[in-house]
């Protein structure tokens, strides 16, 4: 906190949140891109209830299971970060870089199941301009919200194998490694709500 | 602790252009401000003197549109946030809590230089082929999503688009180091309800700006998909364009106007707030008595905040919305009046057993409060569903609006500059000249404005190139003329407040660091302000921020919140 700091905090009345600066900017960064996802979401919602062509039917598009799967990969990961968080505290590096390397090759899985996704998605005539299946919306959204989360995956993935690199034998970055965290569970949240709306309501 | 001191930058272009001094950077804005009001201005006489003198057709029809759209577009978001929201928030904020300086100095100059491009693309945009954008201040698609639209519609909506982007990830950095210094930066015994309550204001708006941008992100991600991409996130089916269907199908253009005034209407508050915060500060010091209920106005910034937040749907009552949804709009708009009545009262209470001194910024903040009163009682009118669907889009709400987030942000701003100027500048602006700025800003200014509610209730619509054309709108137009001379008066007015501003800098009279006797903390620095603000340890607040006693002998009738050893 210290190092960015304009100000000597021995002269100051205590801060309120006595927390690193980014994990208050990581903390304000997920405010206000939860609240970009909310509008999707919302815009989601609005677009699907006042459409007055049907709304194509999911299942029926979708292969479930395989969705089902993706969620429970990202699920894991959210575990196996959790993990690296409390190894990294406890000031054990190795273990620390394990579970990390562990994250990002589930998140990694968890791309590669989009693209898989995508390209069943796209080969049976789904395009963002329309689809096949009826409300131009439908492919419109899905290819936004998703790519959009997929995107912050993709972000994710990179920051985890900074956080990794830097994890030298030497350094071992607790605090980091908790900001890296905190962005990666956002995400896998944004994607449990993007699972609720967009594949299973 | 001279560590400021040795960290002060020695260069140029660290001292004055890539300066991680708050001091700085508020005054980039404010000055970044005052030249994008000089653009603002001249698009705004323009505007006039066409639908004054339609038959010398001085516009295109289509320019006519670009500078309504431009006009507000650069007054709203490239003058009054960037000097009022920003440019004094910058400055005061770290000033009034006792800080070295923002809590994060390097994001508050990238925060700055983010905001400068967009300016550029904002003026560009009026060079590029078909002219600048046209789609209204408010963007509303199908003129915007559509890049054939309208000679606006094209590049120049896309620059629009563009430089919003860029305000919106400055605002929301700005916005971000606001909370955080406000939260972990204060001096030490400065409590939150400590606080001057301009810092309350800007703390209020920071949330607010933060919160309600990233929608209106959103949706301008969703209309460069569907300008660029060919979604039809806005675009219903059936547009017919030249002689042929477009193959657009299944968007609404009634979900943009949802998600930008889900922004618009908080945006609102976002710059009316600070200007009431300053003009609290501003009547504490001149009306020397501390200021009537503190504690219910820290309150009720926060009540109007959430309200703030679940009224948005008050603009769209004509959408042909549900009406008990119409009607619930209502009654949370009408809701927002009794916290800012709240306010309104206790600054016009704060008057009471006062012992006022007219000096010059005073005669800015009691104007203020006449106009914040003065516009909430049209507020009254376009809150309520059944009178607005009258009024919606007449020149009513061009003149409701104006006074609101025009006239009352300008005066403040303007009244803080007179208030503020000794400790940018160290020295005080002309008294002559800064009379003769307020009498010809402030009697032609309101009387332009509530003029045009008069032409709103005789149907004048606004956004119209030419109203003469129109029989049902003859009954406005003879209005058009005084308004628009009112018009000349202001704002050669404000070339006596530029001329008054630059040569008072170098030549006005030499200001001690408390010139005005006022208690908050700002006044215990010296002035102007070095750079870390204290020459040597930072202050100690023991007490509220408004101690003045009008019953004490006039020298010794305040007592500054905190002292610096
Ligand atoms: C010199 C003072 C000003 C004058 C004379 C002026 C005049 C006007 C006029 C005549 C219009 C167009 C009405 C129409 O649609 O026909 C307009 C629109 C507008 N003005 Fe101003 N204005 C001034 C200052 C400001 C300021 C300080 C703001 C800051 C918030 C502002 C914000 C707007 C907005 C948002 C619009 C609506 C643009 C749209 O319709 O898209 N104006 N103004
Ligand atoms: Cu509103």
């Amino acid at each position: 906190m210290t190092e960015v700091h304009a100000v000597a905090p021995d002269e100051m009345e205590a801060p309120i949140f006595l927390i690193s600066w980014q994990k208050l900017m990581m903390w304000g960064f997920i405010i206000t891109d939860a609240l970009l996802f909310a509008g999707y979401l919302a815009s989601y919602m609005f677009t699907r209830l006042a459409s007055d062509v049907g709304w194509p039917a999911q299942s029926e598009i979708f292969d479930m299971n395989f969705i089902a799967l993706m969620t429970f990969t990202l699920i894991t990961s959210s575990a196996t970060m959790a993990c690296a968080v409390k190894a990294a505290s406890e000031g054990d590096r190795k273990l620390t870089r394990r579970y990390l390397l562990l994250t990002i090759l589930i998140g990694t899985a968890f791309l590669g199941m989009q693209a898989i996704e995508w390209s069943h998605f796209i080969g049976d005539g789904a395009r963002l301009t329309g689809n096949p299946w009826g409300a131009s919306g439908f492919s419109a959204y899905f290819f936004m919200m998703t790519g959009f989360h997929g995107t912050h995956v993709l972000i994710g993935v990179v920051i985890l194998l900074i956080t990794f690199l830097r994890t030298t034998p030497e350094r071992l970055i607790a605090d980091k490694v908790e900001v890296a965290g905190l962005y990666w569970h956002f995400v896998d949240l944004v994607w449990v709500f993007i699972f609720g709306c967009f594949y299973l309501l | 602790m001279a560590v400021a001191q040795e960290h002060a930058p020695q260069t140029f272009i660290s001292k004055y252009v890539f300066s991680t001094d708050h001091k700085v950077i508020g005054l980039q804005y404010i000055l970044t401000a005052l030249f994008m009001g000089i653009v603002g201005s001249a698009l705004a006489v323009l505007i006039r003197a066409q639908i004054t003198w339609p038959e010398k057709a001085l516009v295109t029809p289509e320019n006519y549109i670009s500078l309504v759209t431009m006009h507000g577009t650069i007054m709203v978001f490239f003058v009054v946030s960037l000097a009022l929201v920003s440019g004094f928030g910058n400055f005061l904020i770290p000033l009034m809590l006792g800080a070295r300086d923002m809590a994060y100095p390097f994001l508050n100059m990238l925060s700055y230089w983010t905001v400068v491009p967009a300016c550029l693309l904002v003026l560009a945009s009026f060079l590029v082929e078909g002219g600048a954008a046209a789609a209204g201040w408010t963007a509303y698609p199908p003129l915007s999503a559509l890049p054939e639209a309208v000679p606006g519609s094209g590049l120049g909506q896309t620059l629009w688009l563009l430089a919003m982007a860029l305000f919106i990830a400055s605002f929301t950095m700005g916005g971000l180091n606001y909370i955080a210094t406000i939260l972990n930066c204060r001096a030490r015994g400065m409590t939150l309800m400590r606080m001057p309550l301009t810092v309350w204001t800007y703390f209020m708006s920071a949330i607010l700006g933060v919160l309600s941008f990233p929608p209106l992100t959103a949706a301008a991600i969703m209309l460069l998909l569907d300008r660029h991409g060919g979604t039809s996130f806005f675009l219903p089916e059936g547009l017919v364009f030249g002689n042929e269907t477009l193959p657009h199908q299944g968007g609404t253009p009634l979900l943009f106007q949802h998600l930008f005034w889900f922004l618009g209407h908080p945006e609102v508050y976002v710059l009316v707030l600070p200007g009431i915060g300053i003009t609290f500060d501003l009547l504490a010091t001149f009306a020397r008595r501390p200021i009537f209920g503190y504690r219910t106005s820290v309150w009720s910034l926060v009540v109007v905040g959430f309200l703030s937040m679940i009224v948005w749907g008050h603009h769209m009552y004509v959408t042909g919305m549900n009406p008990y949804v119409g009607e619930y709009f209502s009654i949370a708009t009408v809701l927002i009046t009794a916290p800012f009545a709240v306010l309104g009262l206790n600054l016009v209470a704060s008057l009471w057993r006062s012992r006022i001194r007219m000096e010059v910024p005073m005669y800015w903040a009691l104007g203020t409060i006449a106009v914040i009163g003065l516009g909430g009682f049209g507020g009254l009118f376009l809150a309520t569903s059944i009178s607005d669907i009258y009024f919606h889009e007449s020149f009513f709400v061009v003149g409701h609006f104006h006074l609101m987030i025009g006239v009352v942000t300008v005066l403040s701003a303007l009244g803080g500059t007179y208030y503020w100027f000794p400790k940018m500048f160290g020295r005080k602006m002309s008294v002559g000249l800064a009379k003769l700025h307020f009498w010809t800003t402030y009697l032609p200014v309101v009387a332009v404005f509530a003029l045009m509610h008069f032409q709103g209730l005789s149907g004048l619509l606004r956004r119209y190139y030419d109203h003469t054309i129109y029989e049902f709108q003859e009954a406005g137009i003879g209005l058009a003329l005084p308004i628009t001379i009112l018009v000349f008066v202001v704002t050669g007015s404000q070339l006596v407040f530029i001329y008054n501003f630059f040569v008072s800098m170098r030549r006005g009279e030499v200001a001690s660091a408390n010139p005005w006797n006022g208690t908050t903390l700002e006044w215990t620095a010296p002035s102007p302000a070095p750079h870390g603000n204290w020459p040597g340890a930072l202050p100690v607040v023991d007490r509220h921020p408004y101690d003045y006693d009008p019953a004490a002998p006039a020298e010794a009738d305040f007592k500054p919140q905190g002292t610096v050893a």
